[in-house]
């Protein structure tokens, strides 16, 4: 059994007193790959940013520990600064700020280093290379008139400038084309060794490629529902999610902890 | 879980502008505005009759027209507490070591002998009522380039003022220009022949230390046909607990083919009225450049005009307007396509935070001859918190064939998302917030001149309080 990395128990959270995440457990070991599968609404990007701490998101029972630190004290910056990364669904733009200003002042911030300019563009170059980016872009407002594939291209410029300890990626291929969905498999896959390791939230499974995917979960309703090796994937890319709800609509059945308050439960 | 958290931006940092002289002025008008005024401020600035009339006729207009019934509240201003006229103790000269001790030391704390060292290819300073130095590069005097202040010019170049003086913002106009007519005292005289190109900046700077008086300095700008320049006028005073009045005028003119770019940065104090008057006429093929900041003063109302009276002649106006508590500041821009195929690209920020108000005013008239005109108007408001207001109001008035107007306006606050997202980089709450605000200024900040970005930047220093439970 490799390290724990992350370890999230019992964890109910919600937004304007909406509970979308009902008792959720996970564990993601040190050097791992994760993958998390859910039909919409089932509570996927709402596991990332309450990982991640936006404020908006209110924690009402259960623990997260990362590297052993509970997270709950931990306000978005300070998680960030202990090894933590979300690549976002829908990146937010931001004028005025260049992608470079952006990812230097961050890495400034996480590292407590100064960057040295020049050195550091030329790092960023490099990279933006790999990723087959415009290296006019670095000089772009942040997101700003990028189009989705360049967004999602630039989520993974930071996460290799960054190199976090845990990435959370929550649908980085959706909307990409084929080239597009590669490349981001690419970066992902060059960004992976074993001391880092992934949250893969996807609805694809081609951004996995280059990845060696030790665990898959599904998240149905706010709970972990089924897990399984690899192998998941392709069972639920045949079967759906619709086998694993039982008659009642409901995907947790008997071993349900909300048995008592579950309107389903007559 | 979360507490309610708050953002304060700092304000620029007074202390510097707030140091007060005594009052060495060696005369000084009896505050209020009466005919016997007048003729005193005439007699003592040997004023050619022509002048004294024309003081005179505005006295007339001024008495004649109201206040005006839109804008600001302006009813806490009551002119017979303005004292119109103070003449400094000092002399113009060209050396700065024959400037008086606390006039010299104060520009130089407002950094004005370093930067004509550094970047500036002539320096004039006006302390109160009066220019107290003016001088300008050998070179350029040479190439008859004119840079000095209106009292001398109108000596010096009588004709050249009188064929020009307040025939684009005539006393008639409203209220305050009427006001300017009658009372004017110093200001700065530009001429540049034609096919000169001033490439350094020529900078004048606008002192008001008395309390309870009033600046009127005018300003009078002649690009001639093919010539270029950059000009830069800087202003500021200390508070004080009584009305304080601005009521500058600007009168820019703008040749064939020439290009003028004018940037200013109003730092007044909080209890400065600034009912200030800019306007430029630009010919053929001309361009005026406008870069605008205003941080300062407690009620502006200030909305540079450009006429664009020749074909293709152009205009960019920059501005950035900051109000914080107690300040109301209504700014913007006017153009009028008066030819065709004239364009103007009108951008501006403006931020409201603490109970200031702001607010972005534009019209845009584009006359029946002018066809084939083109207009883009951005203006973007962001307001830091609950308390402060900002509004957009644009006017436009479109007369000719084929105009090709376009207007883009945004309200907006930090967006939780977006500092959501820089925290999720590592980057503390309070320096996201400042990234944010630096970002919507930035394509404003990077037409100022160096040393104002700088002040700008300063003035977006964030401060949090409150933390997450």
């Amino acid at each position: 059994m490799s390290e724990q990395l992350l370890s999230i128990k019992g964890l109910h959270a919600g937004v304007e007193g909406k509970e979308i995440l009902k008792g959720l457990n996970l564990e993601v070991g040190l050097g791992e790959v994760h993958v998390i599968l859910g039909p919409n609404g089932s509570g996927k990007s709402t596991l990332m940013n309450v990982i991640m701490g936006h404020p908006k998101y209110e924690v009402t029972a259960g623990e997260m520990t990362f590297g052993g630190e509970d997270l709950a004290a931990l306000k978005t910056f300070e998680r960030a600064r202990k090894g933590l990364f979300l690549s976002f669904q829908t990146p937010e733009e931001i004028p005025g700020i260049t992608l470079e200003n952006m990812i230097r002042t961050s890495r400034q911030a996480i590292t407590g280093k100064k960057e040295r300019i020049i050195a550091f563009r030329r790092e960023l170059q490099g990279v933006m290379k790999s990723l087959k980016m415009d290296p006019s872009y670095a000089q772009r407002y942040l997101n700003v008139g990028f189009s989705g594939g360049e967004k999602k291209r630039a989520e993974i410029l930071q996460l290799l400038m960054l190199s976090p300890k845990l990435a959370l990626l929550d649908e980085t291929d959706s909307g990409l084309d084929v080239d597009a969905v590669q490349i981001v498999s690419e970066g992902v896959a060059k960004f992976h060794n074993d001391q880092n390791s992934c949250l893969i939230i996807t609805h694809n499974t081609r951004i996995l490629e280059h990845l060696s995917v030790d665990r898959v979960h599904v998240l149905m309703n706010g709970q972990i529902v089924e897990e399984g090796g690899p192998e998941l994937i392709d069972d639920i890319n045949k079967r759906g999610f619709t086998h694993l709800l039982d008659a009642q609509g409901c995907p947790v059945g008997g071993n349900c902890p909300n048995a008592e308050t579950c309107p389903n439960n007559k | 879980m979360a507490e309610k958290k708050k953002t304060y931006v700092e304000d620029i940092e007074r202390t510097l502008y707030d140091i007060k002289n005594e009052d060495h002025s060696i005369y000084k008008t009896k505050s209020g505005l009466t005919e016997d005024i007048i003729r005193d401020i005439s007699a003592r600035k040997h004023d050619p009759k022509w002048m004294l009339d024309f003081r005179l006729k505005s006295l007339e207009i001024y008495n004649s027209l109201e206040l005006p019934t839109w804008g600001p509240d302006l009813s806490e201003l009551n002119m017979d507490d303005i004292v119109t006229y103070v003449q400094p103790d000092a002399k113009m000269v060209g050396n700065w070591n024959e400037v008086p001790e606390d006039i010299k030391d104060t520009f130089d704390r407002l950094g004005i002998p370093e930067a004509e060292k550094k970047s500036l290819a002539g320096v004039g300073a006006q302390y109160d009522s009066e220019v107290v130095y003016h001088s300008m590069q050998d070179e350029l005097v040479q190439q008859g380039v004119v840079y000095t202040d209106m009292e001398s010019a109108l000596t010096q170049y009588e004709d050249i003022v009188k064929e020009y003086f307040m025939t684009l913002v005539p006393p008639k106009d409203h209220k305050f220009a009427a006001l300017h007519g009658a009372v004017w005292s110093g200001g700065s005289f530009v001429y540049v022949p034609e096919g000169v190109h001033v490439d350094v900046p020529l900078q004048s700077y606008f002192r008001l230390n008395a309390a309870g008086a009033g600046q009127f300095e005018h300003t009078l700008i002649i690009v001639e046909p093919g010539a270029s320049l950059h000009f830069i006028e800087g202003c500021s005073a200390p508070k004080y607990n009584v009305t304080n009045l601005h009521a500058g005028c600007v009168e820019l003119f703008v040749k064939e083919g020439a290009r003028l770019r004018y940037s200013t940065i109003e730092n007044w104090s909080r209890n400065m009225m600034n009912l200030n008057t800019k306007r430029a006429l630009v010919e053929k093929d001309g361009i005026i450049e406008w870069v605008s900041g205003s941080f300062g003063s407690h009620v502006s109302m200030l909305y540079p005009c450009s006429v664009l009276h020749g074909e293709n002649a152009r205009c960019e106006f920059t501005g950035v307007t900051f109000a914080s508590k107690g300040q109301n500041l209504d700014t913007g821009a006017s153009v009028i396509h008066a030819a065709p195929h004239t364009s103007a690209n009108i951008n501006t920020r403006t931020i409201s935070k603490a109970g200031g108000r702001a607010t972005y005013r534009s019209a845009v008239k584009v006359t029946k001859n002018a066809d084939h005109a083109r207009c883009s108007v951005n203006c973007e408001s962001l307001m830091l918190d609950d308390l402060s207001r900002s509004d957009t109001l644009p006017t436009m008035d479109i007369e000719g064939d084929e105009a090709d107007i376009g207007h883009e306006a945004k309200i907006g606050r930090i967006s939780d998302e977006a500092v959501f997202y820089l925290t999720s980089r590592g980057i503390d709450e309070e320096e996201a917030r400042a990234m944010i605000v630096r970002g919507f200024v930035e394509p404003i900040a990077k037409e100022l001149p160096l040393e104002y970005a700088v002040e700008m930047n300063n003035l977006v220093n964030i401060e949090l309080e409150g933390t997450m439970g």
